[in-house]
């Protein structure tokens, strides 16, 4: 991919200007019908998560056998998510191609906000949230439940440090130019800013701590999926039971994490016109990257579903039949269509790789990451190993709420933090500029 | 000592007794018919259903079935606070007051002989004064399974302790064994290769179920002699 900036013909004075601007803009009736109804639906979902602690976790859809369902998928989704920013970042920032000005700071805030929204998923299981400390009392290694603890909160740490380093030279900015913003928010800006001026040494300092970070998120970032993928992998069951489960959930992770930072990147574009710096360029070349992810998913999901199919092995053979043409064929087929079909026709074309285009794919690719999370937890506990029969398994207006809730929730922080903080790396910007 | 037990399939006679005998001992609650179709109800000893052949030359057979007690168990292996665990002499155990109820335990039973608390257990009118003193009332979200009634070898251990004597053979069985008519189930020590049950371990009709995952019951089985027989 040629490394081409945004825009090549942008002063300084104006992409401070542009992005600035939606932040000194008093918020519209858009903006806070938005909030209220997204705050709302948060809400909601909270109040469906107090009632199934008062009566437990029969207001679910769960059962014997199908002990795990809404909130274990929504954990591997919004896991999932989160590596859009690695990927974008990191890696982009690794091979030093220059088009990712434009989206490390909206891929760094989708990673940091939804995370918490994963970690929250497993908590709203637990049939005790109240004994939640109990992993640090008694902490028991062997089990992945605790590996993911451990991986997902160094995650959480190191994302909110990628996030922040970047953004100190824009929270000078902010502290600079924003000077009749409330106090509230300059104070925000004073503190956030570290007393960043932009001299020599603080820039190289920063260089350097923003490279390192680099590097040391990556791994991270793939042991955090890796061993979100061994919950499954660590116990026999079928089709859990794969060795290929680690890389074809970090490829599944920064497939669908691409896929929100598409949407996102769109909304912003719109909400905040910033079309001169997301431009369909950028958009054609994070199209041709969501295309590999999309190649690569769909070689893993091949090679799953044939070797599985060719092992014969019973158990595994119930599951994989009860998935391709029993219960679960409509979202199984739903999930072909969607992460494979639409994203398939649309990105492989460069006439199809624009901004309208590519967000219905990303929109398709998110709702069918779901999906395979599902078919992958649901399916599999439904058929037991012995004779017992065939479980069933339909969620409760509980699990509606709380899914709802959570891209609500989700959705709410990324607005909230972009009406305080540029959504776009101004420095960086004006770095890219000085290159051409 | 190691606790295991052998099940005759040939003198079982799917009378159930044993089910009824564990769930008055050990305080499972009755459930309503609103959380049996929900497949919620908690039964720790339940008889699995076994059908083979096709129409019309079918048989069946209900076999016993409880926590497997395995000697490699795959579900103390991803209790992430150590809630479920082998106890030393060898049943697997589940401490209510520390589990979190992730479910994990349960996921990772092959057996799927290991039951989640969705609801708190009602106990309705007067059951809740019929209650077994000897056994802890469950809390809601917490995972529980078959103990082969521990609480039983408790007090066996206390009584000897008291004679100053060791455990005599026999002095200790769970509640399904003494219930069952047809001394269909045979329960005692494994590490003493005199005892019965470690006789019956190394008859060629022995066998274990999943045996293939490597698991290592300590509940195993007599094949019944004619094959699947019984409800024809």
């Amino acid at each position: 991919m040629e490394a081409t900036p945004p825009n090549p013909k942008l002063s300084d004075q104006e992409i401070e200007r542009d992005i600035l601007a939606p932040l000194r803009r008093p918020p519209g009736r858009v903006w806070w019908a938005s909030v209220v109804l997204l705050a709302a639906v948060f809400v909601w979902g909270l109040v469906a998560w107090a009632w199934q602690i008062h009566r437990g976790l029969g207001v679910t859809g769960m059962n014997a056998p199908v002990f795990w369902g809404f909130y274990i998928i929504n954990f591997v989704f919004f896991i999932g998510i989160s590596h859009a920013g690695t990927l974008v970042s990191a890696i982009l920032r690794l091979t030093k191609a220059r088009w990712r000005y434009p989206l490390t700071r909206v891929a760094e805030a989708i990673t940091l906000f939804s995370l918490p929204f994963g970690a929250m998923s497993v908590v709203v299981d637990l049939g005790r949230p109240d004994r939640l400390l109990n992993v640090i009392h008694f902490p028991h290694l062997t089990s992945p439940i605790l590996w993911d603890v451990i991986c997902i909160s160094t995650y959480l740490v190191g994302s909110a440090t990628y996030l922040y380093l970047p953004l100190i030279p824009d929270i000078a900015l902010c502290r600079d130019k924003l000077t009749e913003a409330g106090p509230f928010k300059r104070w925000l800006y004073r503190i956030g800013a570290l007393g960043w001026t932009g001299t020599a040494r603080q820039a190289a300092v920063l260089e350097k701590a923003v490279a390192v970070m680099a590097v040391l998120i990556t791994p991270i970032a793939v042991s955090v999926h890796t061993v979100v993928s061994w919950i499954f992998a660590t116990t026999a069951n079928p089709m859990w039971h794969s060795t290929i489960f680690g890389p074809y959930f970090v490829v599944g992770a920064i497939y669908s994490g691409i896929g929100a930072l598409v949407v996102a990147m769109t909304i912003m574009r719109r909400a905040w016109r910033l079309e001169k710096y997301l431009t369909p360029h950028i958009y054609d070349y994070l199209g041709q990257l969501f295309l590999v992810m999309c190649c690569l998913w769909t070689y893993f999901t091949f090679g799953e579903y044939l070797i599985t199919y060719l092992g014969r092995s019973p158990t595994e053979r119930v599951v994989w039949m009860d998935k391709f043409v029993g219960a679960y064929a409509w979202p199984f087929w739903g999930m072909i269509v969607a992460c494979l079909v639409i994203p398939m026709a649309v990105l492989c074309r460069k006439r199809t790789r624009t901004p309208g285009w590519m967000t219905f794919a990303a929109s398709a690719v998110l709702l069918g990451m779901w999906l395979e999370r599902y078919l992958i937890v649901v399916p599999t506990k439904a058929h037991p190993f012995l004779s017992w029969g065939v479980g069933h398994y339909k969620p409760s207006w509980v699990e509606w709420s709380v899914l709802a809730s959570w891209c609500a929730g989700f959705a709410l922080a990324f607005f909230l933090f972009f009406r305080l903080y540029p959504c776009i790396s101004v420095w960086e910007i004006k770095e890219g500029q000085k290159h051409e | 000592m190691r606790w295991g037990m052998v099940i005759d399939l040939d003198r079982c006679i799917h009378c159930q007794a044993c089910a009824v005998a564990c769930s008055t001992e050990n305080n499972l609650a009755l459930g309503s018919p609103q959380e049996a179709a929900d497949d919620r109800l908690i039964r720790w000893l339940q008889f699995l259903p076994e059908i083979e052949g096709e129409y019309p030359h079918v048989s069946a057979r209900l076999t016993p079935m409880m926590c497997q007690h395995c000697d490699d168990p795959p579900c103390t292996f991803v209790c992430p606070v150590s809630a479920t665990y082998l106890s030393p002499d060898g049943t697997v155990a589940q401490i209510y007051w520390r589990c979190i109820g992730c479910r994990f335990c349960v996921n990772a039973c092959p057996y799927t002989m290991k039951w989640f608390n969705w609801y708190l257990p009602r106990w309705p009118g007067q059951t809740s004064r019929a209650t077994n003193p000897d056994v802890e009332l469950r809390d809601k979200g917490v995972t529980e399974k078959c103990t082969l009634c521990h609480h039983r070898l408790q007090l066996a251990k206390e009584q000897a302790k008291l004679e100053g004597r060791p455990l005599r053979p026999g002095e200790y069985v769970p509640a399904c064994v003494e219930a069952c008519p047809t001394e269909a189930i045979v329960f005692g020590d494994l590490d003493d290769p005199a005892s019965e049950v470690s006789r019956l371990r190394r008859d060629q009709r022995s066998f274990t179920y999943l045996e293939e995952l490597g698991t290592k019951p300590k509940v195993a089985y007599l094949k019944a002699r004619a094959g699947l027989r019984g409800l024809k």
